[in-house]
């Protein structure tokens, strides 16, 4: 996770190594509009602009192979979530997942969702869909850490680690 | 045809000066008056501010820019010029953070905007910046530092200097009260607010400043604190006399 602003965070999984270089890149890019302007980047724009890069490096010889989620909160639009994959699609979204773990949890968070969760029943819905990964996963996932972004900024809250089924 | 840009503008004269470096220097010496003072725990940076036309918008004139998180600058002399150097430092700036992952220190960026200056004192068709900038900031260790540049792209570290209008009447004045290790960071403020009233007309109004603390961002003083200083300044040579 990258922090691009005091407002914005953005996951970036795929391939080892663009994921650090294309997420840093635009990090400091957004630092560098925040010098130059005097404020940050809303996430609407935020998340355009990355996308924009990312298109642009595909069609180059050298295409990031990168999936982001950026998550942000605006002052006047309030929080927004953005999904974003490795062939530059963008869809702002009320829920998201990449990676195989999408295939069970998007079902787990299309059941429950509702736009007007709270925030402990948001973290408890988080909790579910890291519960059903734990039963139903292949793979066994131990720790997830979670980052929580309100009108105050960004919040570490503590990390989720599922236990064995009973 | 690119022809015109095949003749260098910046040669030696005969007795050893670059006059067109000469010319820029007058061009800064035109300009307003921009001191910067640098404290054991907050860097001060003062500008005078131009009076303004009446129906023009005063916000608009910025002399002092942030450079990052932890340097920021003033210049004197051709703010057209002052806006390249700026947006080149900024883009430094971050492209330092990308590849070396730590902010870059106050030295560094001031090395980078005094090498840019000089390649244009010795490029084909182009003539040297008009500017002397005042960069200050900390380092990540938490040191301060106060650096000048000037349009031959020569840079030194000070204590507290001035440049621009008056800059030597400034700079006589800081001379005279700059006191070593000023812990008191109001002292560091006020030594700036004072040497900039040595030759601002009619006082606080025509003062913008900065002021950036260990470890905060920078910070632009507000009208209404800059005016609670210099009454503060009044009052104590009041009692003196």
């Amino acid at each position: 996770m990258f922090k691009l602003s005091d407002k914005i965070l953005l996951l970036c999984v795929g391939e080892a190594g663009d994921t650090v270089q294309f997420a840093e890149y635009i990090q400091k890019n957004i630092q560098l509009y925040k010098m130059r302007n005097g404020y940050e980047l809303s996430p609407k724009a935020a998340a355009n602009f990355t996308r924009k890069n990312l298109a642009d490096y595909l069609r180059s010889r050298t295409p990031y192979h990168v999936n982001l989620l950026l998550a942000g909160f605006d002052e006047t639009d309030g929080p927004g979530l953005y999904y974003m994959d490795h062939l530059s699609a963008l869809a702002k979204a009320p829920f998201a997942a990449h990676g195989y773990g999408a295939y069970l949890t998007l079902s787990i968070l299309d059941r429950y969702y509702r736009p007007d969760l709270t925030r402990d029943e948001a973290v408890d819905l988080l909790k579910k869909c890291i519960e059903e990964l734990n039963k139903r996963f292949i793979l066994n996932l131990p720790s997830f850490s979670v980052r929580l972004i309100d009108k105050e900024g960004i919040h570490d809250l503590e990390k989720l680690m599922p236990v064995g089924a009973k | 045809m690119a022809m015109s840009y095949d003749r260098a503008i910046t040669v030696f004269s005969p007795d050893g000066h670059l006059f067109q470096v000469d010319y820029a220097q007058e061009a800064v010496k035109k300009g307003s008056t921009a001191v910067g003072v640098r404290g054991k725990n907050v860097v001060v940076l003062g500008v005078e501010k131009k009076i303004v036309a009446k129906l023009q918008e005063d916000r608009t004139v910025r002399k002092i820019c942030s450079l990052d998180d932890n340097v920021f600058m003033a210049f004197a002399g051709l703010t057209a010029d002052a806006r390249i150097i700026v947006n080149r430092a900024r883009v430094e700036c971050q492209s330092h953070r990308l590849t070396v992952e730590d902010p870059a220190t106050v030295e560094y960026i001031t090395r980078y905007i005094s090498s840019i200056k000089q390649r244009y004192t010795q490029s084909n068709g182009r003539r040297p910046f008009g500017i002397s900038s005042l960069i200050v900031g900390f380092d990540f260790d938490g040191t301060p530092h106060l650096y000048q540049t000037d349009p031959s792209g020569t840079y030194h570290a000070w204590k507290a200097n001035a440049i621009g209008r008056s800059a030597k009447t400034v700079r006589e004045f800081l001379e005279k009260n700059y006191k070593e290790d000023m812990e008191s960071d109001t002292d560091t403020i006020k030594l700036a607010i004072r040497a900039l009233l040595e030759v601002v007309q009619s006082g606080g109004k025509n003062i913008e400043l900065a002021i950036m603390k260990r470890d905060e961002s920078m910070k632009m003083l507000a009208q209404e604190e800059i005016e609670e200083y210099v009454t503060a300044i009044e009052t104590e040579k009041q009692k003196k006399t």
